[in-house]
């Protein structure tokens, strides 16, 4: 039989507030435990909780983005379950009434386009941690978690594949760090990641029961736990058995999903709204002001990368992936006017190779986008070749200054005098009488040999293109 | 020290004396906050079988007095420096134990003070104690507490009412010049009236709640608990105000309760509720409301019949709304971070429950059950949604009888104070208790309950008073105007 896996994705995306969404305290990571939760974190008796309107702030920009519907008034609920992580005995979440419902994201698999649904975004507050491992049989509770505000987005059953799975969570990824209301952060915990996967016979229309994968903290894990999964539900059905709702847990070491609690262990939430908070009402001119703050989106970038640089869909792709890398690219074109497709090959090859082996950001760089833009008008203007300027790129990366004064410190001025060239080559072949003799006797390959000879006899400085006309000649026998 | 008026404020009659007539005897140096404070703690000591008071630290008090006292003197003083105030111990406070009447917090020290505290401390009032009240403010008796009962002054056999019984019975035995209260579904005025003292329920959002341990937070409010509508406009002026720490406090300016005290009540409209003065109100009750209004109507007021035609459903809302949001509210007292952990248990579920088990009481379980199943999957809609639904036909049935009269006025509780142990294992008729209070708590409105005379065993009756949204300046004036013409607020039972 043939299956259909259907997809739909819930996506904690921690905001990048100072405060916690509804206390003072900081949200910053890593601090020493429980160092940044204040009573009302800790849920002391007779607290109470007070919104972060930034936060309401950054869920409506997302919600602009996706073109979602924002909702004027929104409510706060509680969720209520017992967990020492969890203060007050229950989380403060958007249930009935979310401030964002109805968006949608375009995703590209394999050059095809598709629109995947979001159902709805709200805010929430995270948990604590529990450490389970440090305290030999005891477990450690740690608060400075507890409170940090997360917007849940959670999209519609549109995906098909763990690949568009993956797509829809790299779009997202990208959009979320655009708008700056996330860090983006796998490792940490900033963007976390729950998938509800089901199978069905390809053709029936009803969803088959689905079981609600947890703890996938990467891309590549996604897709892992999603094919496993899949793999596991198609087998049981097969071997005559019933897929259960369930929670489970993706073990990335041993690359499985393992059951957590089933539908039956669920919890019973008891949802209702909190009366410690008013319902969120946004006024319109807060959701026009905040529309007016939106950056340009990925989409609209990427389009324009096309139409403004000439670049390949491809290109303009990898550098609108990161907002960072798209206004690097910008810059150092704007300051190299007219080389859009040479500065994009740079971005892409050498910049991000050496971001990624010094493991860097892009703002850390230490070529600048105009130390770059430098580089890549020397190139355009004949001063260096291509070969030379990777040598200048690298020391550029060393700290030895932009481009012109390492060209100037080490001599690397290319040589475009086609008698100096012409005396090189005429000294070559005079040191190579053997070569000349084979390669005019139909050895073409040899020509690779005489370029390589007038390249190390002039240090590479030589232009290369004027190197292969002048040494054609040269070889032949033809006068110059 | 130099006493002009020495003889006529001697420590020895000081509590027989106004917030006010103290504050002028502070201002004007006859006494000192010290001597006040002591005089205070003296008669705490004297009557500590009345139970009123869980926590009393004599020496943290008389070093605030002290303060006081330096205040007083700089000329940096208000109205209220230097006067000690007996504080319900559900309000936090820093680093005296905050019980809230509990064994589950017995041992449980806030680290910060509530905004009321705050407030009062910033006015330079001495903190004279934590005063008894049910667990967690349920109840209507005063039975609840884990530290047990407190004693009627009136009648040692009695209940003084609840939850804020320890705060009403200091007032009446005169433990202390005023209290606070909170009301939740009748908190502060149904003690008020079994004690005969003057307590006012403030509108929804007029005292922050910062700081004040949740009962049921969309009703739960703090107020004032004192011998006169005059003083309980003093403390009110205290304690009302916004407070950005409460996102349901109202950002509304806080007028001078006292100086509408004195207006005129001719011409004021006073409705009377026919379904407050049907089956299940005491005959005793009755007449002493009947002379009440016959009192306002020699003030000049008029009294017209209004209807609340739902307040019969006033209990079985609030009973499912009310333990709802306490079942979430108390669910933080896990025994993990605070409070009362069991000493023995196997594992974490056995940790939670045990020390839920014996860290709570009876009622506050049976709270918890109802709340839970309230709000229960398949029966939220039945029971939570409904109630909801009822709280909004009680709140208009108020805004309809406000369009024919200006105050609303009835009796406070349906009887006088009752003996201990006559209701305890009947929750329904205790219950029953707060019916003429609770509707008032629905829908957010201010409530006051007045001293108004005596039932024929000189048990206490109170006079309810109900008014509109943000109207407590006009309840104040109300009652005010009835204490000039009537003595019941400065009854004084026997052996106080």
């Amino acid at each position: 039989m043939e299956w259909e896996t259907v997809i739909g994705l819930e996506v904690h995306v921690q905001l990048l507030t100072k405060s916690k969404l509804f206390s003072g305290s900081s949200t910053r990571f890593g601090a020493e435990p429980n160092t940044q939760a204040c009573a009302v974190d800790i849920a002391l008796p007779g607290v109470l909780p007070v919104m972060n309107k930034e936060a309401a702030r950054m869920a409506v920009k997302f919600g602009l983005a996706v073109g979602a519907t924002i909702n004027r008034r929104s409510v706060f609920a509680r969720k209520n379950y017992f967990y020492p992580d969890l203060p007050k005995g229950y989380q403060i979440s958007q249930y009935e009434l979310p401030v964002v419902q109805l968006g949608r994201l375009v995703i590209d698999v394999d050059g095809e386009r598709k629109e995947i649904g979001i159902t709805r975004a709200h805010l929430e507050e995270d948990a604590g941690k529990s450490l389970h491992e440090e305290f030999e049989g005891l477990t450690g509770i740690d608060l400075n978690r507890a409170g940090t505000p997360l917007l849940e987005i959670v999209s519609e059953p549109d995906m098909r594949s763990a690949r568009e799975a993956v797509a829809y969570l790299k779009k997202l990824h990208v959009l979320v760090r655009y708008l700056g209301i996330c860090d983006g952060n796998m490792q940490e915990g900033s963007f976390r990641c729950d998938a509800n996967v089901s199978v069905r016979p390809k053709g029936q229309h009803a969803f088959g029961t689905r079981a609600e994968l947890k703890n996938i903290n990467s891309f590549r894990f996604v897709e892992k736990a999603i094919e496993y999964e899949i793999a596991r539900q198609i087998d049981l059905i097969e071997g005559g058995g019933k897929v259960v709702q369930e929670t489970r847990l993706y073990d990335s070491v041993r690359n499985e999903t393992r059951s957590m609690r089933s539908k039956e262990e669920a919890h019973d939430y008891r949802y209702f709204p909190d009366p410690d908070l008013l319902p969120l009402q946004l006024e319109a001119g807060f959701i026009e002001e905040t529309a007016k703050s939106l950056p340009e989106l990925p989409d609209a970038k990427r389009e324009r990368f096309v139409r403004e640089y000439g670049l390949t869909a491809y290109d303009a792709e990898v550098l609108t992936g990161a907002h960072e890398m798209a206004d690097y690219y910008e810059a150092a074109v704007g300051a190299a006017p007219g080389q859009s497709k040479l500065t994009a090959n740079w971005v892409i090859g050498d910049l991000s190779g050496y971001l990624n082996r010094d493991n860097l950001e892009v703002a850390a760089a230490p070529v600048t986008a105009d130390m770059l833009a430098g580089l890549i008008r020397r190139i355009a203007d004949n001063t260096i070749s291509g070969k030379i300027a990777k040598e200048i790129f690298e020391a550029m990366w060393g700290g030895e200054g932009d481009a012109d004064a390492v060209i100037e410190k080490k001599g690397l001025r290319q040589i475009t005098d086609g008698s100096a060239i012409e005396r090189a080559i005429e000294d070559i072949m005079a040191r190579n009488p053997k070569q000349l003799e084979q390669y005019r006797c139909g050895q073409e390959k040899l020509f690779g040999f005489f370029v390589g000879q007038v390249m190390k006899a002039t240090q590479g400085k030589a232009n290369p293109a004027q190197v292969n006309e002048l040494l054609r000649k040269k070889l032949s026998g033809t006068p110059a | 020290m130099h006493r002009p008026f020495g003889s006529l404020i001697l420590p020895m009659s000081m509590h027989e004396k106004s917030l006010a007539e103290l504050s002028t005897a502070l201002n004007n140096k006859y006494i000192s906050s010290h001597e006040l404070t002591l005089a205070y703690l003296d008669r705490i000591e004297a009557h500590r079988d009345l139970n009123a008071f869980v926590t009393v630290d004599r020496a943290r008090a008389l070093k605030q007095a002290q303060a006081a006292d330096a205040r007083l003197k700089s000329g940096q003083s208000n109205v209220l420096t230097g006067i000690p105030i007996a504080q319900k111990d559900i309000f936090c406070t820093d680093g005296l134990p905050t019980t809230c009447g509990s064994r589950m917090l017995a041992n449980f020290v806030a680290p910060y003070d509530a905004t009321v505290i705050q407030k009062f401390n910033a006015a330079g009032c001495v903190l004279l104690g934590k005063t008894n009240m049910d667990e967690f403010a349920m109840g209507s008796s005063n039975e609840t507490s884990f530290f047990g009962p407190v004693h009627n002054p009136w009648d040692r056999r009695c209940v003084p009412g609840g939850s804020s019984g320890g705060s009403a019975a200091a007032v009446a035995a005169r433990l202390a010049p005023a209290a606070t209260g909170t009301d939740t579904g009748g908190s502060i005025r149904q003690p008020a009236a079994l004690t005969g003292i003057t307590g006012l329920k403030p509108s929804y959002g007029r005292v922050s709640r910062y700081g004040m341990i949740a009962f049921a937070s969309s009703l739960d409010q703090g107020g004032p608990m004192a011998r006169s509508a005059e003083d309980a406009a003093l403390l009110l002026n205290v304690m009302a105000g916004f407070d950005p720490r409460d996102s349901t406090s109202v950002d509304r300016p806080v007028p001078d309760y006292t100086r509408t005290l004195d207006e005129s009540v001719a011409g004021l409209r006073i409705g009377l509720p026919r379904e407050y003065f049907g089956e299940g109100l005491g005959t005793e009750v009755g007449r002493v409301i009947e002379a009440a209004l016959d009192q306002y109507r020699k003030l000049g007021a008029k009294v017209v019949e209004v209807s609340l035609p739902n307040s019969r459903l006033a209990i079985p809302c609030y009973y499912v709304l009310a333990p709802a949001e306490a079942s979430s509210n108390l669910a933080r007292y896990d025994g993990v971070r605070y409070g009362y952990r069991a000493p023995e248990y196997a594992d974490l579920w056995e940790m939670y429950a045990k020390t839920r088990a014996q860290g709570f009481g009876a009622e506050v379980k049976r709270r918890i059950m109802i709340g839970t199943y309230a709000l229960s999957a398949g029966y939220y809609d039945a029971y939570y949604l409904k109630a909801q639904k009822l709280r909004r036909l009680i709140s208009g049935d108020f805004d309809r009888a406000f369009e024919h009269c200006d105050v609303i006025m009835g009796p406070t509780s349906p009887t006088t104070a009752f003996e201990f142990g006559s209701k305890t294992d009947d929750p329904v008729a205790m219950y029953l208790s707060d019916i003429y209070t609770i509707s008032v708590n629905l829908a957010g409105l201010p409530g006051m309950s007045i001293p108004a005379g005596f039932d024929g065993s000189r048990r206490p009756i109170g006079l309810q008073i109900i008014g509109r949204y943000f109207d407590e300046a006009r309840l104040l004036n109300v009652a005010h105007k009835y204490q000039q013409v009537t003595d019941w607020h400065l009854r004084v039972p026997e052996g106080f």
